[in-house]
């Protein structure tokens, strides 16, 4: 099945939540009025990315980017690399010693993010995810986690709106999920982020903790929003949403869940046999 | 007569009151009106204040089965048609990415009404731009234990299954308090 919509409805940070926590394989291609781009991903990891057109040759490119080659040194190995793979132009310029399999492995990979982050600030455009198509085995591939790249995007967010939808309610706690592959060590957390993960306890509400840290309500919701969506926490009670708390000064004896109606377990049976026979 | 109440809500056009007309021995009691709207205008008419459908199961015993309106601005009408309710069924069209926001507002609302169990029915499931429940489970954060099902609300046995499987957990829910 498809998985297809458009950034307006569906963000670029969501997106890759989805595919970590789904540790799904296969492109994300996304396509704008003048830009495209495409990102892969093997078992929920970020593996490949580019912007524009991509024949699987633009190695040079890279690491002229990074400065690992001059401008000159690039022009000439991109004029011989004529129907080479970029994995194969790597192996001579390693062989060649002109560079090390660090260097291509670094410039390649923040060229990875550096496309990645771009996409963040994409407000609109189609995108389409095709389940298990990879690139072709000429590409140099990283493995990248995708939490800490989600935790950079969130920090790039400047929509209030998208936050206030996502997180209308700050009186709620938070705690730290129990998914085993969850890796706090591994993302690069600031230090406001930090503080924040220090005041992560069921006792402490999100409102306490950016009163706590002096954090004002869009920064904290920017904060919680990422360490959400990059699966690292959850909240303890689901929120309450906003129209809901609007209206709580109207329904004041609503004030919690109401309890299930008294039913008979023999009534739900009788139920049940019944909708089997329809 | 004893009468029990499911209500069966999600966003506009999630297919709420073809869920309801697959198995109600009635034909659908609508309050639809016409849509006038332009941005709306994906169907000819929509529910305004309910739904209603019925389920006999025998002398003494009948379902009923409330739709509530799709639209925000009916949303008053939530509160009341959940008053009371045996369990909920949140539709949403696997098809509109556009709605998930939405269908999962009304999920956390509906949960706050009242703690009764509630399935998500992913809709629209036959056709191919639909996604996956489960990748519909981590959009809209559903906790393990909440069932996520596979339905096509024009297709009778697919809303069986999805009001036997919301009976299911209500009967498990029954059973813990019990202490079964």
């Amino acid at each position: 099945m498809a998985l297809k919509g458009n950034l307006r409805d569906f963000s670029t940070t969501q997106l890759l939540n989805l595919i970590n926590l789904a540790r799904k394989t296969g492109t994300l291609s996304i396509q704008t009025d003048s830009e495209s781009a495409q990102m892969s991903f093997r078992e929920g990891k970020l593996i490949y990315a580019y912007m524009g057109n991509n024949n699987g040759n633009h190695l040079a490119q890279i690491l002229q980017n990074s400065g690992k080659l001059s401008a000159e040194q690039a022009q000439v190995i991109q004029s011989h690399a004529e129907g080479k793979s970029d994995k194969e132009i790597g192996h001579l310029l390693v062989t060649a010693r002109r560079v090390t399999q660090n260097d291509i492995i670094q410039s390649v990979r923040q060229y990875i993010l550096d496309t990645v982050y771009k996409l963040f600030t994409w407000g609109e455009g189609f995108f389409r995810f095709d389940a298990n198509k990879l690139p072709g085995s000429g590409y140099i591939t990283i493995p990248i986690d995708l939490e800490s790249v989600i935790m950079e995007g969130s920090r790039r967010l400047k929509e209030w709106e998208i936050l206030q939808d996502e997180l209308p309610d700050l009186d709620v706690a938070l705690r730290f999920t129990d998914r085993p592959d969850a890796r706090l060590r591994n993302i690069n957390l600031t230090v406001e982020e930090w503080r924040v993960v220090s005041f992560v306890n069921p006792r402490n509400s999100i409102r306490q903790i950016a009163k706590a840290n002096n954090l004002s309500d869009f920064e904290i919701r920017r904060i919680v929003y990422g360490m959400l969506q990059a699966g690292l926490v959850e909240f303890v009670n689901q929120p309450k949403p906003a129209a809901d708390k609007k209206e709580s000064a109207a329904r004041p004896q609503k004030g919690a869940a109401e309890p299930s109606p008294a039913v008979k377990r023999s009534v739900v049976v009788r139920l049940i046999d019944r909708i089997r026979g329809l | 007569m004893q009468a029990v109440k499911m209500v069966i809500t999600g966003p506009f056009s999630a297919g709420k009151t073809q869920f309801i007309g697959s198995v109600s021995e009635i034909d659908v009691v609508s309050t639809e009106r016409k849509i006038s709207s332009v941005a709306e205008k994906v169907k000819e008419s929509t529910t305004v204040a309910m739904d209603f459908g019925r389920i006999t199961v025998g002398d003494d015993l009948v379902l009923y089965l409330f739709g509530t309106p799709g639209q925000r601005r009916f949303d008053f009408m939530w509160d009341i048609l959940s008053q009371g309710m045996l369990g909920f069924v949140v539709m949403v069209d696997s098809t509109k990415p556009e709605t998930f926001r939405e269908a999962k507002r009304i999920l956390e609302t509906f949960e706050s009404y009242a703690s009764t169990p509630f399935v998500v029915a992913a809709n629209k499931q036959d056709q191919e731009d639909a996604w996956e429940p489960e990748d519909l489970r981590i959009i809209l954060r559903l906790r393990p234990e909440v069932k996520i099902l596979p339905c096509v609300a024009t297709d009778k046995e697919s809303v069986k299954n999805t009001l036997l499987e919301l009976l299911y957990s209500i009967l498990d829910q029954l059973d813990q308090e019990n202490g079964n």
